[in-house]
């Protein structure tokens, strides 16, 4: 049984004052193996950070339509926490906040806004092993030392009473993931995770992010649009377009061979460091903005090549038309391509 | 099987899907789509609502009023010293007032001297005010190291404006002016000046920092025209709103010079404020005649207030939807 | 021939503290003397860190910023000492395209008021029509239809409202076009149509770009020449091929090591140089060699005393290291004296 089950999830922001509303999850299905990491990737409109947002019960209350399941083995129980499967969008909102920072946590794109600006890095620490773990004063401090030890903060004693201004972006990144790891979660989820980092800082949280999968057996989702990041780090990769996945499959057969156009698109548009220089792109034409309703069609027809009057029967299914773990969303799946023509 | 489509036919089918969808309508400036979520809003309308009837009153009142405003027709039916006032009856809806006057009468004639103060005085102070807040705030952005003194100085003497409690500063001009409905005015104005100042140049001092201006000047467009088309277009929003707001407050603190006995003396022109300084003295035997003009007040000041807020959401670029 | 020429260009900004007095306590040396030159035709790619001053460096070169000394020649002109009038009317061949496309477009202005603002402000065009041909013919080179004219900026995507930046430098005729940052806040599949737009356009107009950006991949791609800079000064500068082929500075090292590629084979297989610790202050650079205090490579007294200047290794490479031939041999691993504080621990070795 998978650590984490997400079937059918839609959630639609209800419009208000003459808008309509949009769906911007739209039926959102895929799994994440314990100790394993998972990749959700799309670009900006995917419905990638809503998805995360939903299973951490995050999404404001009102005005938001959430559909499907989200089911998570909590594991053992604790004095907080009941055992066994939950499904995280049933729970109200007191058991939510149990299983938040206990068995599930988060880690943000924008670390200085994800912290308390008027709090010291300690006290931050510190309240969530007090709120999870029941550890207070001495043993808390120390506990709270370990942990920005262990993320590689250097000089953990001393940096637990400075304020968030007072560190470096990366160093604030890491303080945000000693407090979501400071409970051992079963699964931790990172939107964007080294987005607003520079690439040198970023391979060190790429790192450390590794080496807590690794030796805690963590269960990582890593929501990102960098396709450079997926490849080094996730196991099975997820990717979205308008609000659905349109293909699965491990890390090294969707880099090989990329089956929906989408994505196989995708790969032909980023330039590579290592391509020789010269190598035209192939953008994938129109924006996000060309797309259709799932229930009228495939959403990626408008900006599709192999676009054809089949892609508007109806939503295309998820098929297997490769392998039987690799899924594509399509009518028309790029069967006949290996990863040379790709870049090529 | 059916038939393979055309290649215009594949379009206009995903075009038709596309359009399903929905979303987009074009061709609409900010200005326009800030009118259309300004329609929607409820606390828009009624603000909106109440100073139509405001407006209305203040435009066909005096031609409306079924008597004159100083006319004491019915002098010998009220006696302020015994208690006696005479309370709404027929043919005088609101009752008489403390000199034998039509309440009504003069409530409606009053709609307009009311308007014309807060309209007035606003305007004062909106039109000094973003003259320095413009020269201040263009000085600060585009100006060098000169503007940057200029702007510093002019500031500071705002700031000294403000620091002054502003009914204060406006009782000070009012009794050095002498008690006028024109000093009533010019006292109110006054001391919108440095909000309406400090607004507007913080605005521009925002917008003057954002990458449009940097272009605007990297195309090598002029200061002046960086200022006047890319800078003040953007910056005036708050202000609109502020003016609004601005009428309201205008309204009530002319209505507090007015009870101070600041206010404009004539008795045939009968604003609101005045009214009800007048009618205090007799609040324990005739409570009406003081809750009829306050009412006025209030009703009016809560239309502008609530109108000013809406537009304050409706401009907000942030809530664009 | 070079059509742009920087020599020692410095942009120093005055910290100032105390309300009354604004003394000056202090200077950020956001760019700290940096000469390069950029062949007519051809793209010059400045990449670097956050911090690293290619941001300031570019706006330097229009003078958006104050240039604190060293020249900017433009085709025989210096504009660093160019009377503010003059200055303003020498923009015109040189323009610009902002990172943030929304935030670069006046919102209150309609595309074609948009495009008809630097025409207006240098007098090009005879008339109304001439004017609106012009805008016409470049709306239809950045791939925009001409019913975009009459809309607003917060009616496009973000792709769309990049041609738009791009449109109104171009319809100025500029010579020399610096992109500052020009498709990060894109979409990937976004990103390689800007790109390949830019590409385009050099051709046509036989364009010179200055195209500065913190993605090597990007750079790499659309760049003759790329600089490599840290704090404020250039540390190498090599031809495109040849940089990612041959790196010999260690930050460029570092760097290119450091970018994830989009193919789990490289991923795996490929070597990675952590850099330890963050970028010093650059109100505070660190003496000698601004590099040293993250340097894998460190050697004892030399990098620490004596900041090393561009030297010329190979025609067209050029680097600021004292040991860049000796660097160039090893791995990080394979460093034996006593440096090794300076390499990140990396979990894996």
């Amino acid at each position: 049984m998978p650590l984490l089950s997400v079937d059918d999830l839609t959630v639609t922001f209800r419009g208000g004052h003459g808008r309509p509303p949009t769906r911007a999850v739209d039926g959102v299905s895929f799994q994440v193996d314990a100790g394993r990491v998972t990749g959700l990737v799309g670009e900006s409109g995917c419905g990638k950070s809503v998805t995360a947002l939903a299973l951490m019960g995050l999404l404001p209350g009102k005005g938001v339509d959430r559909g499907g399941s989200a089911v998570l083995d909590v594991g053992a129980g604790s004095e907080f926490v009941a055992s066994g499967p939950v499904d995280l969008l049933g729970l109200g909102p007191g058991a939510l906040r149990d299983l938040r920072g206990s068995r599930i946590a988060m880690i943000f794109q924008d670390p200085l806004s994800s912290l308390n600006p008027v709090v010291p890095i300690g006290v931050q620490v510190t309240e969530i092993l007090e709120r999870h773990r029941g550890l207070r004063g001495a043993p808390a401090r120390k506990e709270a030392a370990d942990l920005l030890d262990r993320v590689g903060i250097p000089d953990p004693t001393r940096r637990l009473k400075e304020y968030p201004h007072q560190l470096s972006g990366g160093m604030r990144q890491r303080a945000l993931i000693a407090m979501a790891v400071a409970c051992a979660p079963r699964l931790l989820i990172a939107d964007e995770p080294t987005t607003a980092l520079d690439v040198t800082i970023q391979a060190q949280i790429l790192e450390l992010l590794k080496e807590l999968v690794d030796q805690e057996g963590t269960a990582l989702l890593m929501i990102t649009h960098d396709l450079g990041v997926v490849a080094g780090l996730c196991e099975q990769v997820n990717v979205l377009y308008a609000g659905r996945v349109v293909e699965s499959a491990g890390r090294r057969e969707l880099f090989a061979h990329p089956t929906h156009p989408y994505a196989h698109g995708l790969l032909g548009s980023i330039p590579r460091l290592d391509a020789p220089r010269g190598d035209p792109l192939h953008p994938i034409r129109g924006s996000i903005n060309d797309r259709i309703a799932w229930q009228d069609g495939c959403a990626f027809a408008p900006r599709c090549d192999f676009y054809d009057e089949e892609c508007l029967e109806g939503p295309p299914a998820l098929t297997e038309p490769r392998r039987p773990d690799h899924r594509v969303r399509c009518v028309h799946p790029v069967l006949d391509t290996t990863a040379e023509e790709v870049t090529a | 099987m059916k038939p393979p489509m055309t290649k215009a036919a594949k379009a206009d089918r995903l075009a038709e899907l596309m359009a399903r969808r929905g979303g987009d309508e074009g061709g609409a400036g900010l200005w326009t789509e800030a009118l259309r979520r300004l329609r929607r809003s409820k606390m828009a309308l009624i603000g909106a609502a109440i100073i139509a009837v405001f407006l209305l009153l203040a435009i066909v009142g005096p031609w409306v009023a079924p008597h004159g405003p100083t006319a004491q027709i019915w002098r010998g039916e009220v006696f302020p010293n015994q208690g006696r006032f005479v309370g709404p009856r027929s043919g005088n809806w609101l009752g008489l007032d403390h000199l034998g006057r039509d309440e009504l009468s003069r409530m409606l004639i009053g709609a307009r001297q009311t308007l014309l103060v807060g309209v007035v005085s606003m305007l004062i102070g909106l039109v000094v005010g973003a003259l320095v807040g413009a020269v201040s705030g263009a000085a600060a952005t585009l100006g060098g190291a000169a503007g940057k003194r200029v702007d510093t100085v002019v500031m500071r003497i705002t700031d000294m404006m403000l620091a002054l409690p502003s009914l204060l500063l406006a009782v000070s001009i009012a009794a050095v002016m002498g008690q006028s409905l024109t000093t009533v005015m010019i006292a109110v104005g006054v001391v919108q000046i440095p909000i309406f100042a400090r607004l507007l140049r913080g605005s521009m001092l925002g917008q003057g920092g954002r990458d449009y201006v940097l272009a605007a000047k990297s195309l090598g467009v002029r200061r002046r025209r960086i200022v006047l088309t890319q800078i003040l277009p953007n910056s005036v929003s708050p202000v609109i709103v502020q003016a609004t707001l601005s009428l309201a407050t205008a309204i009530i603190e002319a209505a507090a010079l007015s009870y101070l006995g600041l206010g404009n003396p004539d008795p045939a022109v009968p604003e609101w404020g005045v009214m009800l300084s007048q009618a205090q003295r007799f609040f324990d035997n005739a409570p009406m005649m003081s809750v009829y003009p306050a009412l006025g007040i209030v009703i009016t000041a809560l239309g502008f207030t609530l109108l000013g807020e809406a537009m304050r959401e409706a401009l907000d670029p942030r809530l664009r939807g | 021939m070079s059509l742009l020429e920087l020599r020692d260009v410095k942009v120093h900004f005055p910290v100032r503290a105390g309300i009354v007095t604004n003394r000056t306590v202090g200077h950020v040396y956001a760019v700290d003397g940096v000469s390069l030159s950029v062949e007519a035709g051809r793209t010059y790619g400045l990449v670097g860190e956050s911090g690293c001053g290619k941001t300031t460096l570019g706006r330097a070169v229009l003078r958006l910023v104050d240039v604190t000394a060293g020249e900017v020649v433009l085709d025989g002109t210096d504009l660093a000492t160019l009377p503010a009038e003059e200055m303003r009317r020498f923009r015109r061949r040189l323009q610009m395209v902002f990172q943030d496309p929304l935030g670069s477009l006046n919102p209150r202005q309609n595309i074609e008021s948009i495009l008809a603002e630097g025409m207006t402000a240098h007098g090009i065009g005879t008339s109304n029509e001439d004017r609106h041909r012009r805008i016409l013919a470049i709306l239809d080179k950045v791939g925009l239809p001409a019913n975009a004219l009459s809309r607003y900026p917060h009616e496009f995507s973000g792709g769309q409202r990049q041609r738009i930046g791009i449109a109104r430098a171009l319809v100025l005729e500029p010579d020399v076009l610096i992109c500052d940052e020009p498709v990060s806040a894109l979409d990937v599949s976004i990103q390689a149509q800007v790109v390949n737009l830019l590409e385009e356009l050099q051709d046509s107009m036989g364009l010179t770009y200055v195209v500065i950006a913190h993605d090597l991949a990007v750079v790499r791609h659309i760049s003759d020449v790329v600089g490599v800079m840290y704090l404020g000064s250039l540390v190498e500068e090599a031809p495109s091929d040849v940089l990612y082929a041959a790196p010999r500075h260690p930050y460029t090292r570092a760097l290119m090591s450091a970018v994830p590629i989009p193919d789990p084979d490289v991923e795996d297989s490929r070597e990675r140089i952590l850099l330890t610790g963050d970028l010093p202050s650059p109100a505070n650079p660190p003496a000698g060699c601004r590099f040293h205090t993250r340097c894998p490579w460190k050697r004892e007294t030399r990098c620490a005393t004596e900041r090393p200047e561009m030297r010329e290794l190979a025609d067209g490479h050029r680097v600021a290291c004292h040991f860049a031939e000796e660097i160039a041999q090893e791995s990080p691993g394979e460093i034996t004296d006593g440096n090794r504080e300076n390499l990140a621990k990396s979990p894996r070795a």
